[in-house]
């Protein structure tokens, strides 16, 4: 089985976000970039469908070269070879577009992604590759078994759960509890760093969204403390005051 | 002309699809043009009409047998089929997860342009710009849509719903299915019944590890039932099992974007915030009074929230 993993690089859930030159670049300072939680999951699923079935991952990443730690990563967890497309991921039909061009050339089973990623929270990059490719997509996935040539998986509703069966090929967007992360080890850690990391440049795209500028929430106001004795005013203020009962 | 996807729950518009038609009827009259509006599933035309009084002036009902099930590409294609019947040059769905599914699909079908998580009006000055939420609402980018067609998810409050006067014809829509869209098989379903939904709710009470365990959590339950309230968690309450995964609010589980937001015995993780940092109103309820909810909150009570559940419920009745 051939699996296509792919990853965002993203700033850390706890980074503090600001922005630079007119507020329109991230101040990367202090920052702390990591695969997109999603993603990890994704690949953690990945190479657990790999060690129980055999097959191979290949991880792929649109962005630039300061993905490369993360795409190392990914590689030292159990990706055997990975694809770098070379631009900045400007928006979700740009990044899927990209992705699509990859995963054509590679005829891969199985595309495995996050449900979104942690930047910019779209949510949309599987469907808009698997319309590209002309192959079914499913969103948010958190249980997958393969087989044969069909996936057995579940997807998060409202509310719970529906289990779904699907012939092959697939795009899958993953969050947890898929499977749990996994840590790259020594061995994993020293072979990754001999492993094929291809670098592409970008298949043209017209401008579907660009940026105008970014900017930061106003200011949160400071907390009304009650006193725990007369906890029950609270609710007269949300009500009087607040105005949200 | 603008065309506005609507969710059905057992024959309902959602709240949040009201909310759309709102903005895509504002939108439209922005523009200088019409809204309309999309429905997919089984529902009566008394209800498909309410799209009317938020400003849509023809609800499009497609309502085929094969889509009874939420299929989000066979959605899609019907969506697809709208906009090219309607020529539509803006596209407006809620955002949620089917919405993101279908909408993805219909952008790439169309060669649209796709931007999710539209929190404002967009701007038709000059160009056609729209601001939306990032990095888990910590920020947000204003982007200028350029696509043909430019499609829009948008999150709960972009705009304040308010129901009008106006009336909408309802038409029945019947593209013609696509079998590649229905080759997956739904085996089973497991659905909580009678829950309100947490993206749909006005007002949320969670839980955290402060509540000390699974069986602990009548009192939460209580006043979520006096305020008429969903009810959800946090991340280490669902990895713990004492709650159910769907409640899961945070980072990596649902965001929500109610009107008022209860947290009790939840410290405030920044993952956690990021899940809620959309909601009008926060209050932070932790006897610890260094807990960095209250930083993020509107208003807090540091005490025991074994003590005080009971009694903000008491107060909730009493005050009815």
């Amino acid at each position: 089985m051939k699996i296509l993993v792919c990853i965002t690089n993203v700033p850390d859930t706890t980074a503090k976000i600001s922005f630079t030159d007119n507020n329109t670049k991230l101040n990367k300072a202090g920052v702390q970039y990591i695969i997109g939680p999603y993603d990890d999951y994704a690949l953690a699923r990945a190479v657990e469908l790999k060690e129980q079935q055999g097959g191979s991952i290949t991880v792929l990443n649109v962005g630039e070269a300061e993905s490369d730690p993360q795409i190392r990563k990914a590689l030292a967890i159990g990706a055997d070879d990975a694809v770098r497309v070379n631009a900045e991921p400007t928006d979700s039909y740009f990044t899927a577009t990209q992705i699509a061009a990859i995963a054509k050339e590679g005829g891969y089973d199985l595309i495995l992604m996050g449900r979104e990623s942690i930047d910019f929270n779209s949510g949309v990059v599987h469907g808009l590759v698997g319309e590209m490719l002309g192959i079914p997509s499913f969103s948010p996935v958190m249980k997958l078994d393969i087989e044969g040539a069909t996936a057995k998986f579940a997807r998060e509703i409202e509310g719970g759960k529906e289990f779904l069966e699907a012939p092959l090929p697939l795009v899958l967007g993953c969050q947890e509890p898929i499977a749990e992360w996994k840590i790259p080890n020594m061995r994993g850690i020293m072979t990754a760093r001999t492993k094929p990391l291809k670098v592409v440049e970008p298949v043209a795209v017209g401008d579907m969204a660009t940026l105008d500028q970014y900017t930061l929430p106003a200011p949160k106001g400071a907390c009304k403390m009650i006193p725990a004795d007369q906890a029950e005013t609270l609710i007269s203020l949300l009500k009087t005051e607040a105005k949200v009962l | 002309m603008v065309l506005i996807f609507v969710e059905l729950d057992n024959g309902s518009i959602k709240k949040t699809s009201l909310e759309a038609v709102a903005y895509g009827a504002a939108v439209a009259k922005a523009t200088g043009t019409t809204a309309t509006a999309l429905a997919i599933g089984t529902a009566d035309a008394a209800e498909l009409a309410k799209a009317g009084t938020y400003g849509a002036t023809k609800v499009l009902h497609a309502n085929a047998a094969e889509l009874a099930n939420e299929n989000a590409m066979a959605y899609a294609s019907v969506l697809a089929a709208a906009v090219k019947n309607e020529n539509a040059e803006v596209v407006i769905l809620p955002k949620s997860g089917l919405c993101d599914a279908m909408g993805a699909r219909a952008a790439a079908k169309l060669g649209a342009s796709i931007v999710s998580g539209v929190t404002e009006l967009p701007d038709v000055s000059n160009g056609f710009k729209v601001t939306r939420s990032i990095y888990t609402g910590k920020a947000f980018a204003t982007v200028d849509v350029k696509g043909t067609v430019k499609i829009l998810g948008i999150k709960k409050n972009a705009i304040e719903a308010v129901e009008g006067t106006g009336s909408a014809t309802v038409e029945a829509f019947t593209p013609a299915l696509n079998n590649g869209d229905f080759v997956a098989k739904v085996t089973g379903q497991e659905k909580a019944s009678g829950e309100l939904s947490l993206t749909e709710a006005d007002i949320i009470v969670s839980g955290g590890r402060g509540m000390k365990g699974p069986d602990n959590w009548q009192p939460l339950l209580d006043l979520a039932s006096a305020l008429g309230a969903a009810t959800g968690c946090s991340k280490p309450v669902s990895d713990l099992d004492w709650r159910p995964h769907h409640e899961h609010i945070g980072q990596t589980g649902i965001k929500v974007a109610p009107n008022l937001y209860i947290a009790c015995g939840i410290s405030g993780a920044i993952q956690h915030l990021a899940g809620v940092n959309s909601s009008k109103v926060i209050v932070a309820i932790n006897k610890d009074p260094e807990a960095p909810f209250f930083k993020a909150a509107d208003y807090g009570i540091v005490g025991d929230v074994f003590d005080i559940l009971p009694r903000l419920t008491k107060a909730v009745k009493d005050a009815k």
